[in-house]
């Protein structure tokens, strides 16, 4: 092996080990469990709009509509249709999904700085009706009355309801199955022919490459995962509510994929945690958290737009 | 000329090693937990402090803390001083559960007080139930708290809709007439609030004219208010809070509406009034908690504290649903001489709450069989500026206590189960 | 009947006018800079907190005249500051930092001012119906209402008759050829953005008029902006205008017979228009591809 494939295979063992050993070095260090398994869930939102963004590059900012329907797809299954986890995530995935392949057939033909806008407004008509359809979602007190049930197998189950740790573990596992699906997808020629329209779109199209089709595939694609991310959500929190399918979601989500790096795999995770985290943190020190947070948008897209992975791979590269 | 983009990077260098520094820090300090005395006593307190609640909020963690540093004067609770940890929900449910269960688990709090927002609060609820830590909720005021989604270790301050629909709908009917028109926020809060006050409108012997149901957050009544006036109602209830209300009142002022038809409504708050333009504050309305009370015994001297740490302002309900919050669990715990959840759960069923906490005239205390407590609806009609006092802007007519007010038990649904 | 559709029309129409004030500081940034300005909102509030500020002194003629031209200020120092930087780099950017920059503008007017509300008065003859009948047209809508057609018509003036109008209209068309007639093309950016938040300014200082003051009142409207603009049609700014209109239009027509969908029916507006004509009503084709 080379030592460039080695150097890659050492980062990839360290990041897993890293995750599987979570709710063991967090703790003493002052953390806490069900923190790395938010970070888990957003990190995989994150990674799903990096999937588009950074690999396709098309701006999708009303991404979290997609985080959102997942939600409520899981909470409503587990609600009134069936008391299986597993499939409430199925269901909640799918819901996702097919409305972003729906919706993904209707702006593929947009770019840029419009298709954004239209992605944002799209995105609100969501908000707008989880909001308004109070007798099915709740409205704004958002969806309640379901929580994620253990885990049945044949001679013994887990319970991953009142067991943090058991859950982190769980989430983790979706986790693993999601992101290695999102890398062998990039692998494929697929997802070759998504860096190529990202590097050149017109050169791209000349060589053949059905732009509009490749891209309602990715966004497709990145909808389903966003749903997955949406509904492992819902079993974190035993809820779902509107909040998390408004514009400003959609822009935490873009900003961790940023802050992480873009153009990387792993970076949107590392900007997970380290914007939950902050978050987390600088929201109990301070009522003006809101004024850092802007503020590290603000930063990070003057001084550090490669975000902390590209900011590294081109220091190693140098 | 220097090319722009050429000294913005090499700029950058000094800039990101003192970025990198500080930014290590910032990532390492959620880490270094900050030595807390372990002999402490912890209550936990989860407020959306940002976002739209977030003046009514502040209030009520204002009040919390006047109270903790009270008990910690007198000794704390136990012989232990109390620390109060505040955590901003960011009016967003994920994050009010995350942080009750980061006050839970990792900062071992006995008690949570929270939140404004009846979503998050009842979110908030099923965490505490799970963990077996007493709740008392402060300020969030759908019903199902203490009606069917009860649990036993959740208590309420503030007043459900059931209640405060109770006590105004004889006197508006008596005194304005038959035909009631509604402006009602579209979410659970408002639903509840309005079939309450159908449903005693109707058994009263009145007609609903219509309900014009808005959406949270409109800043335009006119299309409701053009409806409102065309069923020519005898009175206009608005169950609209917050923001929505000012933006109502504002409007009806400004079309004169208000020398057309009568306005009234149920809960209003002092927050609303103040931000209303002198003209608009009409109506009759109940407050939760007033602080004009004369001759009532240590009503002044609140109102003196609060007013110190206020800014001179004077306290609201809020500051007093924060205030009685954190002063329960001090009274149970010391009474009780336990932090057990389950014992102080039980010893709080029927318990009375003494004058300098309740500071009002009637018996104030937490119902047993739904955990509601059983404080009194202040009637009364808004002023457009305080005659003695600038900040008294409403003149409260009646007090009628909490009891007379809230449906029996066996009406709001709640069956409470005492674990194993 | 007819008499209660008349009145949601115009009241839509009052409504819209409103719409058009903020969506058209928007479009102009929008077409002349390609950014997606998210602060726009908060550049409202800030508009509105600080007449209410100057009020007490100037009254509140000298806020309308004077805070506006203040938010503009403070909009042209963020300009140059933050927002230059990123011109030529992905729209991504922008989009990331105006996003941060109206959680900044929330949490610092909330700071600065407190979370409470803030009573705002308007003068005594305007905070009054026209006539009995017509009583949900007041002296202030009305007022609104002419102030807005005045900056409007203020506006097109300036794009039409005046070099800088000119010069911007056709930066929208092509930067690049205006750059190479020697046009400082850097001062036009700021000038436009100069302009596009004074707009938002006005917007704030009449909508204090109309609603409570408070930090989170921006983010509402800011949608609504949007949409006239996608409706409307990205790069026309006749399109925006039009757009503003017709969302309002809408929006007061299904208060009155729908009025859960009162917000929706915006969206659902654009998602029609996105589907019978995506480049909107009065888009150029290709203005943002």
């Amino acid at each position: 092996m080379s030592g460039e494939q080695t150097r890659k295979l050492f980062v990839l063992s360290a990041i897993w080990l890293a995750l599987l050993l979570a709710p063991y070095w967090m703790a003493p260090l002052g953390g806490y469990t069900a923190l790395a398994t938010r970070v888990l869930v957003l990190g995989l939102a994150a990674m799903s709009v990096n999937f588009l963004l950074g690999f396709t590059g098309v701006l999708s900012f009303g991404h979290a509509a997609y985080f959102g329907l997942g939600a409520y797809g899981t909470g409503l299954a587990l609600k009134f249709l069936t008391t299986s986890t597993p499939m409430s995530l199925v269901m909640g995935m799918l819901l996702g999904g097919v409305v972003g392949a729906l919706l993904g057939a209707l702006i593929v033909r947009r770019r840029g700085v419009y298709f954004a806008m239209v992605t944002i407004a799209f995105g609100q008509v969501f908000y707008y009706i989880a909001f308004q359809w109070s007798s099915l979602t709740g409205g704004d007190d958002g969806l309640r009355g379901f929580s994620r049930q253990p885990l049945h197998f044949r001679f013994f189950q887990i319970d991953i309801l009142s067991n943090t740790n058991y859950f982190y573990y769980f989430v983790l596992f979706c986790f693993a199955v999601a992101v290695g699906a999102m890398g062998l997808i990039l692998r494929s020629p697929f997802g070759r022919a998504m860096i190529a329209i990202r590097e050149n779109e017109r050169r791209a199209r000349f060589l053949g490459i059905p732009i509009e089709r490749h891209i309602w595939i990715a966004f497709t694609l990145s909808c389903f995962f966003m749903g997955l991310a949406g509904a492992l959500y819902a079993l974190v929190n035993n809820f779902a509510d509107p909040r998390g399918l408004h514009y400003s979601q959609s822009g935490d989500f873009v900003m961790m994929a940023v802050m992480g790096g873009m153009r990387t795999f792993w970076g949107p995770l590392l900007g997970a945690a380290v914007f939950v985290v902050l978050q987390d943190y600088l929201s109990s020190v301070t009522v003006n958290w809101m004024s850092f947070v802007g503020l590290l948008f603000v930063l990070v897209v003057l001084f550090f737009p490669r975000g902390l992975l590209g900011f590294v791979r081109r220091k190693s590269a140098a | 000329m220097k090319n722009p983009i050429v000294s913005l990077v090499s700029d950058r260098r000094a800039l990101l090693k003192g970025a990198a520094a500080i930014g290590a820090l910032q990532i390492a300090s959620p880490f270094v937990v900050p030595v807390r005395a372990a002999d402490n006593i912890k209550m936990g307190m989860v407020d959306p402090l940002t976002g739209v609640y977030a003046a009514p909020a502040g209030n009520e963690v204002m009040g919390a803390k006047l109270a903790v540093d009270q008990i910690n004067a007198k000794g704390g609770i136990l012989g232990r001083q109390v620390e109060l940890l505040v955590e901003d929900s960011a009016n967003d449910v994920g994050t009010g559960v995350q942080k009750a269960r980061k006050l839970i688990e990792r900062d071992n709090v006995n008690f949570i007080i929270g939140d404004v927002n009846s979503g998050i609060a009842a979110a908030i609820a099923q965490v505490t139930a799970e963990k077996k830590v007493l709740h008392v909720v402060s300020g969030g005021h759908t019903d199902t708290i203490t009606g069917k989604d009860c649990h036993w270790n959740v208590y309420r301050v503030c007043n459900t809709t059931r209640m405060e629909a109770n006590s105004v709908s004889d006197l508006l009917y008596n005194k304005y007439g038959k035909k009631w028109h509604f402006i009602t926020p579209d979410y659970a809060f408002g639903h509840t609030l309005y079939d309450a006050c159908a449903a005693n409108l109707k058994k009263l012997g009145g007609t609903v004219t219509g309900n014009e149901l808005t959406p949270l957050g409109t800043t335009d009544f006119s299309a409701y208010l053009i409806k409102a006036r065309a069923a020519q109602p005898d009175v206009l209830l608005l169950l609209v809070q917050g923001s929505d209300m000012i933006n109502c009142l504002k409007q009806i002022v400004q079309f004169g509406l208000d020398k057309q038809i009568h306005v009234a409504g149920t809960q209003q708050e002092l927050e609303s009034l103040a931000g209303l333009p002198p003209e608009a504050r009409i109506g009759i309305w109940m407050f939760e908690w007033y602080w004009k009370q004369p001759g009532v015994p240590h009503v002044a001297e609140f109102v003196a504290e609060i007013r110190k740490r206020n800014g001179g302002q004077v306290p609201t309900a809020r500051h007093w649903f924060g205030y009685t919050s954190a002063m329960t669990f001090a009274l149970v715990a010391n009474q009780q001489k336990s932090l057990d959840a389950i014992k102080l759960a039980q010893a709080l069923d029927d318990f009375e709450l003494p004058p300098d906490v309740k500071l009002q005239p009637n018996k104030v205390y937490y119902r047993k069989g739904d955990h509601q407590l059983m404080t009194s609806a202040f009637i009364g009609e808004a002023l457009n500026k305080g005659k003695d006092d600038p900040e008294d802007l409403f003149r409260v007519d009646s007090v009628v206590p909490g009891d007379k007010t809230a449906p029996p038990v066996a009406d709001t649904g709640c069956t409470i189960k005492w674990p194993a | 009947m007819t008499q209660l559709l008349l009145f949601n029309v115009t009241n839509g129409l009052m409504i819209g006018a409103f719409y058009v004030l903020m969506a058209l500081g928007l479009s102009l940034i929008l077409n002349l800079s390609n950014v997606i300005n998210f602060a726009h909102g908060g550049f409202l509030v800030i508009g509105g907190y600080i007449a209410y500020t100057i009020t007490p002194y100037v009254g509140f003629w000298g806020a309308l005249l004077i805070a506006p031209p203040i938010t503009a200020l403070i909009g042209l120092a963020v300009e140059r500051t933050l927002i230059r930087p990123l011109y030529g780099r992905d729209p991504l950017y922008s989009l990331l930092l105006t996003f941060g920059l109206a959680f900044i503008i929330e949490d610092g007017t909330r700071f600065i001012w407190g979370a409470q509300g803030k009573p705002v008065t308007v003068p005594a003859f305007l905070a009054k119906p026209i006539s009995y009948d017509f009583f949900f047209i007041t002296g202030y809508r009305l007022f609104m209402v002419a102030t807005v057609v005045f900056a409007v018509a203020l506006l097109f003036v300036l794009l039409r008759y005046t070099r800088l109008g000119m010069r911007i209209r056709a930066g929208t068309l092509d930067l690049e050829t205006v750059s190479a007639l020697g046009i400082n093309v850097r001062i036009l950016r700021s000038l436009n953005f100069a302009v596009g938040i004074f707009l938002a300014g006005l917007s704030g200082v009449l909508a204090a008029g109309q609603l409570g003051l408070e930090p989170t009142m921006g983010t509402g409207l800011l949608m609504p902006s949007f949409i006239a603009i996608i409706v409307g049609g990205v790069g026309s700014l006749t399109g925006t205008l039009l757009g503003g209109l017709l969302i309002g239009v809408a929006s007061g027509l299904t208060a009155m017979y729908f009025p859960a969908a009162s917000e929706a029916i915006m969206y659902v507006l654009m998602a029609v228009v996105l589907l019978v004509r995506p480049r909107g009503l009065l888009g150029e084709e290709g203005m943002m591809t």
